[in-house]
């Protein structure tokens, strides 16, 4: 069992929960944190090179480093591992968001410990769910991922945290119970007594009227992690009220988990429904990434403004994913990626400026650039990342994504698409509204001219950020053969098309 | 008469035994050694539940013209509750040593021993008559143990509602039977499965049916046979709620799917798949409804407890193997996690005197011990992963589903997965109590007795365990489905 590599993904976390319980200091638990954080991300690059060496080698199946080992034998419920390009991807990402979010949460107070232990009970959760292809795994490590956020969101957070915690735990917990009976639904129906996702796929053996009643539920379920209207909701408050660390974790992993979810079960399992079906949620999805974008151009809480821009660029995901062709949906893995990075990175900024002058509202701030320079200037190139800036990585996303959306003639595919593009315009227009405002502006607080410019850790945080956000928008081809090995392996000879 | 069939209840006299020796130590012993019997009492328990263990490889056997029936199944049953009595005692140690009990303390495990044989018999009957015998011995010295408290108002209403109920119900399950025997000719599970099958759904089947059906439902405290539960848990001790909420309801419940499954498992979707599908959606929803408002620990837990008893009964609707092991699997698991719940409850209350939710307010803060697990139980009841409450609640609603293609079914998998999350509520609203809050803690800091911890410790090792551990699983289900009770289901 240990001589597979992806199995690490989840001992070492555990290993860290270890080090942290048995931790006595601040400098103990950094190190842990830091150190076992590094070791996964030096894992995924590891991964990450070595995959596409065997990929280049010719490695042929799905999914490579295979893993299967028998758990409850009587339901044929095994610990299934193995990751494609997409999988890795998302690995890489979380590696990394969870390196920076540690540095961003160099000082937490009170109860680091516990915050700690949540925290990277979180990322077992994560890391989980982006190596296993056993459905009840899967789903178990999803939920793992779920339930620390209720702490971390209720004890760290700011604000109203108890509402958002709440709020935001039930709706997410109300998705899964959609999500349990559609994977139940799927294992039976599919009549092979297997959970695992690849033979389901290949066998495609789930009757359609079946299909029309379990697809929806396994893509409502994964949605609303994905942020799709209507179910939304949650996400500003749980982001505006959450800890920096868990806002970049959550917006920047966790609402992956929904879109990848919605791509590899709903969409891969039910190929059918989904072509019969995509359109209620091409709507729905259409609708998320304007009204997000809208909704952003009239908050005046920093975190409230790129929760909405999270809403709208998440409902890209699912959009893209939806059209169902290749090139759509590998911008739809490139905006994960990039969304992930740009939006820990947002957060990471906000935690910082907050941390400085304990506000978030736009209107008692102005002037930054004077006051420091460097933290503003990370945060005009993530608003240039997020509206879109060729050289950065949301132009290579949303790019990709509009290409593939317009091969698809079918009027509503059409229609959406054109409304969705709108979308580049108005995050633009909310993007320099708070560049303009809060950077650029006269200085609003006489105060804010004693503070001080970033520290040590929190320039490691963003740096490495910006390095990934700049890397995935200057190289764009490596990160796009990454995905299309997938894309070519077979996973589309199933889906038909 | 052949003697030797005596044999075959191993479990029932060695229980017996083990009552023989408290009830005569209680007695003769001279008083300033009465202080070790809680610990004899656990010590002779361990061993007799350790032993139990051997029996679930035995075969099946059966004895007094096969009114009693023993299996490894019904062994294994008989185990886990085992294990729940167990844990309960280790609980209720520090409790029974207090000076106030110092004159009855005996009597607490006199009748605990008694009630436990009532329920061995329950689920070991294959004639009504043992049955009802089992049922009465488990109901009435219940009653008793409820009004243990003395002095206590509260403890005396409990004990006069619990004691009114049970026999109410009994009366009632007793009418039901009588139709069945009008119906049947036999008070024999075998002979009532054989001839029930050619009687379709006449009315009468159906009153019968609604009458047995109603009966067992006021002891598993079902929908809309419920009210009694809030007030007896709360007004009685909390050893004996605690008790009353695993032991009692578990050992019903596995009775009732033998009754349902076993004698009237070929009018299964005829007469009561409907009948069981509006109890399930009443006790999952209304349970789940009124533990939103409370705020005394035990009538939160009581309201929980109702909630809980729908999901088990999912367990009997699926009328298939994997129900069965799942249902016991729930069992095992809802034991451990209620018992963990309760015997933080019992720590404080026994430190502290203090029951409500609002007094655990900042708990982490002071015994950060105690609200962790309170936390995994809590956690566990809700269902999240990787407690074992998750895997119970998958595998019985895979269970429930087994083999189904209704939809009806998927409806209700789906309303009790709704309500999951209504449930996580009112478990997070402990939660957060214990964590969130920021003001000063009610509960001072204290160092629990030692028998309080090791039960803990039990508790939190099985809710982490049952589940992550697949071996508990499996081999309850292979169990089921190599059983002859199964054949008679199936």
């Amino acid at each position: 069992m240990f001589s597979n590599p992806l199995i690490y993904f989840v001992v070492i976390p555990v290993i860290m929960l270890l080090g942290l319980y048995l931790s006595r200091s601040m400098a103990h638990i950094r190190t842990v944190a830091v150190t076992g954080s590094l070791c996964l991300l030096g894992l995924s690059i590891w991964l990450l090179v070595d995959y596409l060496g065997l990929r280049a080698a010719g490695a042929e199946g799905a999914m490579l480093y295979r893993g299967d080992w028998t758990w409850f034998s009587a339901l044929n419920i095994k610990l299934s591992v193995g990751v494609d390009g997409i999988s890795i991807a998302m690995i890489l990402l979380s590696s990394i968001i969870l390196l920076t979010g540690s540095f961003a949460s160099w000082k937490i107070n009170p109860l680091p410990k516990e915050f700690f232990l949540w925290l990277i009970l979180l990322s077992i959760g994560v890391f989980g769910f982006f190596i296993s292809i056993d459905l009840f795994t899967m789903f178990m490590f999803y939920e793992v991922a779920l339930i620390p956020m209720y702490l971390l969101i209720g004890i760290w957070g700011t604000g109203r945290k108890e509402y958002s915690a709440m709020k935001l735990t039930l709706m997410l917990m109300g998705g899964s119970a959609f999500l349990m009976l559609s994977l139940i639904g799927i294992y039976y129906n599919a009549g092979l007594d297997s959970w695992n996702i690849l033979d389901i796929a290949q066998a495609d053996s789930i009757p359609h009227s079946w299909q029309y009643f379990l697809f929806p539920m396994a893509f409502v379920g994964f949605g609303v992690l994905g942020a799709m209207f209507p179910f939304h909701t949650w996400s500003p408050d749980g982001h505006a009220c959450a800890p920096t660390a868990v806002s970049m974790l959550h917006a920047g992993v966790l609402m992956k988990l929904g879109g990848y979810g919605c791509f590899r079960v709903a969409i891969y399992l039910m190929p059918f429904a989904a072509n019969e079906l995509a359109w209620i949620f091409l709507i729905l999805t259409g609708i998320s990434v304007v009204y997000g974008a809208f909704s952003a151009c009239v908050q005046t809480d920093l975190k409230y403004i790129n929760a909405y821009s999270s809403v709208s660029h998440c409902g890209l995901v699912l959009f893209a994913i939806l059209m169902l062709n290749t090139t759509a949906m590998t911008g739809a893995i490139m905006q994960m990626l990039s969304h992930g990075l740009m939006t820990a990175l947002f957060f990471a900024l906000i935690g910082m400026i907050y941390g400085r002058t304990h506000t978030r509202d736009i209107r008692e701030m102005g002037g930054l650039m004077k006051i420091m320079p460097f933290l503003a200037v990370c945060y005009v190139i993530a608003g240039m990342a997020s509206l879109g800036l060729p050289g950065l990585s949301g132009f290579v996303a949303e790019m990709t994504i509009f290409v593939g959306s317009f091969q698809e003639t079918a009027l509503l595919n059409r229609v959406f698409t054109i409304i969705a593009c709108c979308s580049i315009v108005i995050t633009a227009v909310y993007i320099l509204r708070v560049v303009g405002k809060l950077l650029l502006g006269p200085v609003q607080n006489e105060h804010h001219l004693e503070l001080t410019d970033a520290t040590w850790w929190e320039r490691t945080s963003t740096v490495t950020l910006i390095i990934c956000v700049a890397a995935i928008g200057c190289f764009p081809n490596f990160f796009e053969s990454l995905i299309r090995t997938t894309f070519s392996a077979d996973i589309f000879k199933v889906i038909g098309m | 008469m052949d003697y030797s069939q005596f044999l075959a209840m191993k479990q029932e006299i060695a229980l017996l035994a083990i009552f023989l020796i408290v009830f005569l130590y209680d007695t003769f012993m001279p008083k300033k050694v009465l202080t070790g019997l809680s610990g004899i009492t656990t010590i002779l328990f361990a061993a007799f539940t350790l032993a139990g263990f051997g029996l679930m490889c035995g075969h099946t056997e059966s004895a007094f013209a096969g009114m009693y029936v023993t299996s490894p199944v019904i062994a294994t049953i008989k185990n886990i509750l085992n294990v729940g009595v167990l844990i309960v005692l280790i609980q209720s140690a520090s409790w029974n040593n207090s000076e106030t009990q110092s004159t009855r303390r005996g009597e607490f495990y006199e009748l605990l021993l008694v009630t436990l044989f009532g329920m061995y018999l329950m689920i070991s009957a294959r004639h009504f008559l043992l049955f009802v015998i089992g049922l009465e011995c488990a109901s009435l010295p219940l009653a008793a143990m409820v009004a243990f408290d003395k002095h206590k108002y509260e403890s005396h209403e409990a004990a006069v509602k619990y004691m009114l109920t049970a026999v109410f119900s009994s009366a009632i399950f007793m009418m039901g039977l009588s139709y069945v025997y009008l119906l049947t000719g036999s008070l024999y599970f075998d002979t009532i499965a054989s001839s029930v099958g050619c009687l379709d759904a006449q009315p009468l089947l159906i009153v019968a049916l609604a009458f047995v059906i109603a009966g067992v439902g006021f002891k598993l405290s079902l929908v809309p046979f419920h009210l009694w539960t809030a007030d007896v848990y709360q007004g009685a001790p909390t050893a004996v709620t605690s008790y009353l909420s695993v032991i009692s309801k578990g050992s019903a419940a596995f009775a009732f799917m033998v009754i349902l499954a076993h004698c009237f498992g070929s009018v299964y979707s005829a007469v009561w798949e409907w009948m069981l599908y509006g109890l399930i959606i009443l006790t999952i929803t209304v349970g789940n409804l009124f533990a939103l408002r409370q705020n005394n620990m035990k009538r939160f837990l009581a309201f929980s407890s109702i909630s809980q008893a729908g999901y088990i009964m999912l367990g009997i609707i699926g009328n298939n193997a994997m129900g069965m092991a799942s249902l016991m699997f729930y069992i095992l698991v809802y034991i451990f996690s209620n018992l963990a719940a309760f015997g933080v409850i019992q720590a404080i209350e026994n430190k502290t005197g203090k029951l409500d939710m609002s007094d655990y307010r900042n708990l982490y803060k002071s015994n950060p011990h105690l609200a962790f697990v309170m936390m995994l139980a809590m956690f566990s009841l809700a269902g999240i992963p990787p407690f074992a409450g998750f895997f119970s609640k998958f595998f019985i609603f895979t269970g429930a589903l087994s083999g189904t293609t209704s939809v009806a079914l998927y409806v209700l998998v789906l309303i009790a997965l709704i309500n999951t999350i209504i449930s996580l509520y009112y478990y997070l609203m402990v939660v957060k109590s214990m964590f969130l809050s920021t003001e000063d803690p009610i509960i001072e800091t204290f160092r629990s007795s030692c028998a309080d911890r090791i039960g803990m410790w039990i508790c939190t090792a099985g809710v982490i365990a049952l589940g992550l551990v697949s071996y508990f699983y499996n081999s309850i289900l292979t169990l089921c489905q190599n059983s002859g009770l199964l054949n008679a289901i199936v």
